[in-house]
């Protein structure tokens, strides 16, 4: 029997029914692995050997009656910039060479609880800077969808493993986009919860004010599930906060007030990416949503207010990774400096060295106002752009990329062109906002096309209903690719 | 040319919290390398630090008894940069709000009492620490120090030489310890100073260029670092130089400072907002409870020292200097309620002990309310003083209980007075050419005499009595 193409929820029901095994069903997803991502190259590590005693462990729990979660057995992979307990944690970075932590990440560990069986670790770019999964120590992840294309960034492997039917979800995070643009482009469901929402111990900080965990799947109902299970207050994340999910989703949208800001379908915006949202659009208004056209122009201010801010983070976050206590060292080295300067130049990639720089720069001394000061500034302006917006609407709607995957090499000399890329997403970070994305049609090349769907803090439950009902009424999210094999390939 | 100097501090004191700043781990000190680390305090990846709330409650407390203003709005800011002993890579410290602002603390110096003022006290976490292997050429890191909490306490420039500055952290050490934030241990590195200094000619109004000699951990190596820089920039000013802003190492072995880094490569910290951590709010009422909260400070007990017991100034000024010397009083003086008694036997045999023992005071270890029974039997005349001395070098040495050491050991007074009438009047009979010189007129004798009584009595006697009695025998002879 072909379970991949389930979703996670169908799995999972299958397996409470007992008409499945769920060593059968990760043996079955491990299989698929071996045979589909010597193509996709979507995994940086496979856990066979761990999966199947997961599985052999939760299928005694659901038979005795520990695990009760509808997503009790049901395989699943988690981006590898997630720390897992004695499993390699790189953030597919030469710098994490043969890292193992001695802890795993509380959203992991939450998903373990309920009786999750992680298959291995994703692909991503390098410590999640990128839009594309090319700049992965590991090498490209391949978009399904197309000959030669990109999955998005960073959370490209999330994004492919979900499509390529690999894995019945996954866990990706999202700093500026890194799960929506990769879901838009792979026709997956994700969402990036509000800041806070899930904590974020054991998640390779890239922008740490940023950087929010968020679930990738099937279908709305997928994520939803795998939301209410990750989300909470963690006592080891000062930043997290009690926003506990139940979330119930219903078909009604009637009289929900969504808003399409102007500014996003101006130029640079692909023809037919515009057409497809805004049919998308026109679908919910015709499913009873009140849809409104409105001004937003602070989006000029997000780029650049994001690349100061995260790329600052990012420098000090990353500025541990020395070649001392762990990770890549360089072999020789003359003395203190030189071992930090040779570990940290051949450890790093190209995009993570751009970052440093930059992050260097906008935070010394004599820079500091002209540009970290000055984005935070343009945070708050965007901020308050978002809470004037929500004043008047419950949900605004927008494209999640300019345009549908890019060729594999298209963006990845040319960063200013790929930092534009991430235009329409990373003002919701900015603003803490959760935001999710839904397959919204298909280009004329079959390549997938992603709307943008942003919520009010906290309001995941109404933003996710807005997405169960565009999806209880089209087809875009069950649409799959063909599959190749390594044999073929 | 006759210079003045211009002195400003920098201590940093180690907090005394059960676990580190921002995960749990213990804070004690030693410990096998390395054993008192987890995965925060050595800034794994994707680990994130949760705020030790004892910190701020000792934050708190320091600040209100160096008269600061307490932030009640504080963030937490990153100080970047590169060493070994930093596992992040950068340290949470406070920068732009720091916890305590403008407070400060009286001081005084031959008999000239002074303010010295507090910019502003901040909370940040300590470094670990590098162990240079001489055998091998290799140098360690251990992390056991990681994390452990900080108080950087910043004072104005306000001091004018060695003295104010040793006047100030003695008076800081002990409203530290008094407020039980830290046991302020300068060998283990629990206080520490950096010293900024700067000379200029009397006359000229602007400050001369400032040098900061850094980490300098003990009041003597602190009063001769200041000491020695000041002649140094004196000299280099007097021959025609010129001092240059920079960070200097003071050697205490060499009795000299030496360069470490000049302003033009100081290092850029690249301070930003601490996006970990959440803003810490005080409220009103936490900073009132904390105030009630206060233990009585060194100032209002020397004047209540003065006033109810009516102790010299001198021994006051000692005992209350050191909440370990506080202590010590205020529990004996529970037990017998003789604060003179109390404060004679501090000022003189419990500081004795301690030089002689090479102890330092925080590190006394016998259970004061014994020095409390000790005074009392001296006080029933169940011992005599000169037994009571010995009895206490037992005490300080090896903690015993005095009333059971007498007891188990014989020492009691003979209270007997027929006994020691007979001793008395043996002696008078086996000593006849003194008794003869008494008579001749001789006083000196009569304390010979007595001394040969407690001889016989092997000290355990009342010498007031013998001396009674030895007198009264004399005149029948």
């Amino acid at each position: 029997m072909e379970f991949d193409k389930m979703t996670a929820l169908e799995l999972g029901r299958m397996i409470k029914n007992k008409e499945v095994g769920v060593v059968e069903v990760t043996k079955n997803a491990l299989e698929n692995i071996e045979k589909r991502d010597a193509v996709y190259n979507a995994f940086v590590t496979v856990c066979f050997e761990e999966a199947l005693k997961q599985a052999e462990k939760v299928q005694k729990g659901i038979d005795d009656g520990t695990f009760t979660s509808p997503l009790a057995g049901v395989p699943m992979a988690v981006k590898d910039n997630m720390c897992t307990k004695g499993i390699l944690t790189t953030a597919a970075s030469k710098m994490l060479t043969g890292f193992k932590p001695t802890y795993t990440a509380t959203a992991v560990k939450k998903l373990e609880n309920a009786g999750a069986v992680m298959l291995g670790k994703l692909n991503m770019d390098e410590f999640a800077m990128g839009s594309t999964t090319e700049t992965s120590y590991n090498g490209a992840t391949l978009n399904p969808w197309g000959e030669n294309r990109v999955p998005g960034g960073s959370s490209g492997g999330s994004a492919v493993a979900v499509a390529s039917d690999m894995a019945y979800y996954t866990l990706g995070s999202d700093t500026g986009g890194s799960i929506r643009q990769p879901c838009a482009f792979c026709g997956t469901t994700g969402i990036k919860p509000t800041y806070g929402t899930v904590s974020r111990y054991g998640l390779i900080a890239y922008a740490s004010s940023l950087d929010q965990i968020g679930p990738v799947g099937k279908s709305v109902e997928d994520v939803a599930e795998v939301l209410s299970v990750i989300s909470g207050h963690d006592a080891k994340d000062s930043t997290s906060v009690n926003n506990s999910l139940k979330i119930i989703l219903n078909n009604n949208i009637k009289g929900k007030k969504i808003g399409i800001p102007r500014d996003y379908f101006g130029k640079g915006l692909d023809g037919e990416v515009k057409d497809a949202v805004l049919a998308a659009a026109a679908k919910l208004q015709a499913l009873g949503a009140e849809v409104e056209e409105f001004d937003m122009p602070s989006l000029e201010y997000a780029i650049p207010a994001y690349y100061i801010i995260a790329c600052a983070e990012a420098s000090s976050n990353l500025s541990r990774y020395d070649g001392v206590k762990y990770g890549y060292a360089s072999p020789s080295f003359e003395d203190l400096t030189d071992l930090y300067y040779k570990s940290r130049s051949e450890g790093f990639g190209a995009e993570v060295k751009r970052r440093i720089l930059i992050g260097t720069f906008v935070l010394s001394s004599g820079y500091y106002d002209a540009y970290y000061k000055k984005a935070l500034q343009a945070k708050a302006v965007i901020k308050q752009a978002f809470d004037k917006a929500f004043e008047k609407y419950d949900v605004i709607l927008s494209p999640t990329a300019p345009t549908t995957a890019l060729k594999m090499g298209e963006n990845l000399n040319d960063p200013l062109k790929m930092y534009l890329g991430d235009i329409y997403t990373v003002s919701v970070n900015l603003a803490g906002l959760p935001a999710m994305v839904v397959p919204c049609g298909f280009d004329k090349e079959g390549l997938p096309i992603g709307l943008q769907l942003i919520g009010k803090a906290f309001g995941e439950n109404e933003l996710l209903n807005v997405g169960y009902a565009y999806q209880q009424n089209t087809d875009y999210h069950t649409k799959k690719p063909v599959l190749k094999t390594g044999k073929e390939a | 040319m006759e210079f003045l100097t211009t002195l400003g501090l920098e201590v940093h004191c180690e907090l005394s919290t059960a676990t580190k700043i921002f995960c749990s781990c213990t804070t004690e000190f030693g410990g096998e390398p390395n054993t008192h680390v987890c995965e925060i305090c050595t800034g794994m990846p994707g680990t994130l630090p949760v705020l030790n709330k004892q910190v701020v409650e000792y934050a708190i407390r320091t600040g209100l008894a160096t008269n600061c203003e307490i932030t009640q709005y504080n963030k937490f800011d990153r100080k970047n940069y590169f060493y070994p002993d930093l596992p992040k890579a950068y340290q949470v410290s406070q920068l732009y709000l720091p916890i305590c602002q403008n407070g400060h603390i009286d001081i005084e110096v031959n008999g000239v009492k002074k303010a010295i003022r507090i910019k502003e006290i901040h909370m940040e976490e300590d470094a670990g620490k590098l162990i240079h292997d001489e055998a091998t050429g290799m140098t360690m890191v251990d992390y056991n120090r990681c994390g452990v909490p900080l108080l950087e306490i910043v004072s104005e420039p306000d001091f004018e030489n060695g003295e104010e500055v040793i006047a100030y952290l003695t008076k800081l050490k002990s409203i530290l310890q008094y407020i039980g934030v830290s046991d302020c241990k300068m060998e283990q590195g629990s206080l520490r100073a950096d010293v900024n200094l700067s000379v200029r000619p009397i006359g000229q109004t602007e400050l001369g260029t400032r040098t900061e000699m850094k980490n300098i951990n003990s009041f003597r190596a602190i009063a001769r670092a200041i000491e020695g820089e000041r002649k140094r920039q004196i000299e280099v000013i007097t021959t025609g130089g010129k001092i240059i802003q920079e960070t200097r190492r003071w050697d205490d072995n060499k009795g000299e400072s030496f360069a470490m880094r000049s302003k033009e490569n100081a290092q850029d910290y690249r301070y930003f907002p601490e996006p970990d951590l959440v803003p810490v709010e005080i409220s009103d009422e936490w900073i009132e409870r904390v105030k009630g909260e206060l233990p009585e400070l060194p100032e209002a007990k020397k004047t209540r020292y003065l006033e109810e017991y009516k102790l010299p100034e001198y021994d006051v000024e000692i005992i209350t200097g050191s909440k370990f010397l506080v202590d010590i009083f205020e529990k004996a003086f529970e037990v017998c309620g003789e604060a003179k008694e109390v404060s004679n036997w501090i000022m003189v045999e419990v500081l004795r002990m301690a030089t002689e023992t090479a102890t330092d005071v925080e590190d006394i270890a016998f259970d004061a309310a014994n020095l409390g029974k000790l005074i009392n039997l001296v006080k029933a005349k169940v011992i005599n003083r000169g037994t009571a001395k010995d009895v206490f070098e037992k005490m300080f040495t090896e903690n015993v209980d005095p009333e059971k050491y007498v007891k188990e050991n014989g020492l009691e007074m003979m209270n007997d007075d027929g006994a020691v009438l007979a001793i008395v009047k043996s002696v008078i009979e086996n000593n006849p050419k003194a008794v003869g010189e008494f008579k001749g007129g001789s006083q000196k004798v009569k304390a010979f005499l007595v001394g040969q009584c407690m001889k016989q009595l092997k000290g355990k006697a009342d010498p007031a009595t013998v001396n009674v009695l030895m007198a009264e025998e004399l005149e029948k002879v």
